[in-house]
């Protein structure tokens, strides 16, 4: 395996000294992000995320080659990908956008097929080898199954594979998929980072994601791009983000808050009162996430003047100790009305 | 750059036979097309308000005699030239349909419904009105400078009315563009009866019998820069089909692609142009041949991939147009029937259903 592991170390793409944005009018141009650095390899997944207006789309679109860069470069294996015409950058980079292709009377198969354009003559004319592609594209995506199923008529998750898999059949050194998994229920949001976790290793590809799916982005990512408003962007394993307090940076002020023990957001409340909770296992954490919910910040040292919470071991209820009383509460339900007495 | 094959990394437990490719039976469609376009081709020169055996007409062909010394000349000065007239116009208004539907990503574009037509009309017109006040009459002087004018003037007002409404067109939903093709239509009409105030009576009235649809008026010489004209831009047009297929996924999809999609869409536009120019150059505006070809077509091949579809609308197309004028010109008690009349018949009633039915018709946004 010594030569896949050469490949994974090749950087597909570079950013360097990036900077992206548009003009505004002939003269004046918007600044949306500057200076951005990173290198994303082949076989991994990377995830983009950001505050909305942090400039996702923007530099997305410049990686694509879609928009010019107004300062620094996209490098593709040592070459500016804004240099390259159009269909040689085709053979190298495929995107999935969020706008929805609405096609009648086309199959899945003829969909994928379309992403062998850059490689075929003037007539289009698919021979074996693209067809063996097409297929494997098909099947690597998991979308075999609805292959002669017209595009129509797929549900929004094979939909989604479908349009993978086309992107896959341009052979591209790198995809870019532009928020994917937005209008998907959640078991197919698993299914489709999955799928893309699996064809990233698999096929030595890059793939990058744009999504506001932060719990999925940090399971399933390799490498996260952090893009902050104000226009820099941290990049990093995602526990990396997390540990060094990145993620509640960037979502700061937006009215949530990102708990670094949940990995998950909560949203934010003024004016908490601490409360204590004593206990272990999965009652005490959802007690937790129980009072954090009510507006508790839970705070585990005795402090004077808060209120504090005993879980009792084996199922035996909650004890809510206060100034005045000392009250047992038999479910979670009770000791929440409790609480609300005591207000 | 490292190139990195993909045949090398299909993984060992992939099996493509699992998948099947498409059946392809456009074939046999093809060659059904083609016996139908034949008998309606037969029919055409036989029926009429004088009836001409097949024996008559293949005696005529080889250069043998006949009945009737009349046959030879409704055969060769009439009927001939307007069934191949019908055959390659019609062929030529399916092109049009088919590719301003996909240009347009518009399920009900067609030359007449968006107004292309009197774009045409106008051009000509225009051209009527410059050499009058020239002090030449309409059609008669010229010859075939005339003639050759008349197709430039026509080609290149259709063109400017297609440029117009893809200028119009970038942010606006299916019903809109038809709005405002007709809009432009209206506009172009208006514009031409202003123009005729210029010139004299008959040539207006020459103008005027020219303006209804009909592939009975254009000229043995007529015919011979009207072929010519259809297939070049048949030709151009299947050049375009790999770049058609590909504007189906909508523009942003086709860039990626590695499309240059401005030039793909002007080729297109003038394509349509010289098609839609021609055509009405010669036989005026024939409403709604070339939706109902490009309908019928993907209804028939089941398909949107241009490769097929655009052989597929030449055929229909040339089929529907000799059907219709067979239909006018079938012996009537009457001679009521005008060719617009039975493609009105015909067309009108396909749009108000791809309009009205929520389910099989079109989807809009």
């Amino acid at each position: 395996m010594t030569t896949a592991t050469s490949k994974q170390l090749a950087a597909a793409i570079e950013l360097r000294a990036l900077t992206i944005g548009y003009k505004t009018s002939r003269k004046e141009t918007k600044t949306v992000a500057s200076n951005l650095n990173a290198t994303l390899r082949a076989g991994e997944l990377v995830c983009l995320l950001g505050p909305n207006g942090a400039g996702k789309s923007t530099l997305m679109r410049t990686m694509a080659g879609m928009q010019k860069p107004l300062e620094g470069a996209v490098e593709l294996g040592g070459v500016n990908i804004h240099d390259l015409p159009a269909r040689e950058l085709a053979k190298q980079l495929s995107v999935v956008l969020t706008e929805r292709v609405s096609i009648g009377a086309m199959t899945s198969y003829a969909l994928v097929a379309l992403g062998r354009y850059p490689h075929t003559n003037w007539a289009g004319t698919l021979n074996d080898k693209d067809h063996e592609i097409i297929q494997w594209a098909l099947q690597t995506t998991g979308a075999s199954e609805f292959a002669n199923r017209d595009v129509g008529e797929l549900s929004d998750g094979e939909r989604q594979r479908v349009m993978v898999a086309r992107a896959l059949a341009q052979e591209p050194q790198l995809m870019i998929l532009d928020e994917i998994t937005a209008f998907l229920d959640l078991p197919r949001r698993v299914e489709i980072m999955q799928m893309l976790r699996d064809l990233a290793r698999t096929t030595n590809r890059a793939i990058l994601l744009s999504t506001h799916d932060l719990d999925l982005a940090l399971r399933s990512a390799d490498v996260i791009w952090l893009l902050l408003k104000g226009g820099a962007m941290q990049v990093g394993v995602p526990e990396e983000l997390v540990l060094n307090g990145a993620f509640a940076k960037a979502f700061a002020g937006e009215g949530i808050e990102f708990n670094s023990q949940l990995g998950a957001f909560r949203i934010a409340q003024a004016n908490q009162r601490d409360i204590v909770v004593n206990g272990e296992g999965d009652a005490a954490l959802w007690t937790k996430r129980a009072l954090e919910r009510q507006g508790f910040r839970v705070i585990t040292q005795e402090t004077p003047g808060a209120n504090s919470v005993n879980v009792l071991p084996d199922g035996a209820g909650w004890q809510l100790i206060t100034l005045q009383a000392n009250t047992h509460c038999a479910s979670l339900t009770e000791l929440l009305a409790c609480l609300k007495r005591t207000n | 750059m490292t190139e990195t094959t993909l045949a090398a990394q299909l993984p060992h437990n992939f099996s493509p036979s699992t998948i099947a490719r498409p059946k392809t039976n456009h074939a046999v469609w093809y060659a059904l097309l083609v016996v139908l376009i034949v008998i309606a081709f037969l029919a055409e020169v036989t029926i009429g308000a004088v009836r001409i055996p097949l024996a008559a007409i293949w005696q005529l062909f080889t250069g043998g005699q006949v009945e009737k010394e009349t046959w030879s000349n409704i055969l060769f000065a009439f009927r001939f030239p307007r069934a191949v007239n019908a055959l390659f116009s019609g062929a030529a208004l399916g092109a049009c349909g088919l590719l301003l539907q996909t240009l347009f990503r518009n399920p009900l574009a067609d030359p007449f419904v968006l107004g292309v037509m009197h774009g045409s009309r106008l051009g000509v017109a225009l051209l009527v009105v410059v050499s009058g006040l020239a002090g030449n009459a309409f059609l008669y002087k010229y010859g075939i400078v005339g003639d050759v004018g008349i197709a430039l003037a026509s080609a290149l007002g259709s063109t400017l009315v297609l440029l117009l409404l893809a200028a119009l067109a970038k942010r606006v939903s299916t019903v809109t563009l038809l709005i405002v093709g007709l809009m432009l239509g209206y506009l172009c009409v208006g514009l031409i009866s202003v123009l005729l105030h210029f010139i004299d009576e008959t040539q207006a009235q020459a103008f005027g019998s020219w303006d209804d649809g009909s592939f009975a008026g254009a000229t043995r010489q007529q015919l011979s820069i009207l072929l010519p004209g259809i297939i070049i831009g048949v030709a151009l047009a299947s050049v375009l089909v790999k770049p058609l297929n590909a504007l189906l996924l909508g523009e942003n999809y086709a860039q990626s692609l590695g499309l240059n999609v401005t030039r793909v869409k002007r080729l297109g536009f003038i394509a349509t142009g010289v098609l839609a120019g021609v055509v009405t150059a010669y036989c005026g505006p024939i409403a709604f041949l070339g939706i109902v070809a490009a309908h019928l077509g993907r209804g028939l091949f089941r398909t949107s991939d241009h490769r097929v579809l655009m052989p597929g609308v030449l055929l229909l197309g040339g089929l529907l147009g000799l059907l219709c004028d067979l239909i006018t010109h079938l012996p009537w008690s009457r001679h009521f029937l005008h060719l617009n009349a039975v493609n009105g018949l015909i067309g009108a009633p396909l749009v108000l259903w791809a309009l009205l039915d929520r389910k099989r018709g079109i989807r809009f946004e």
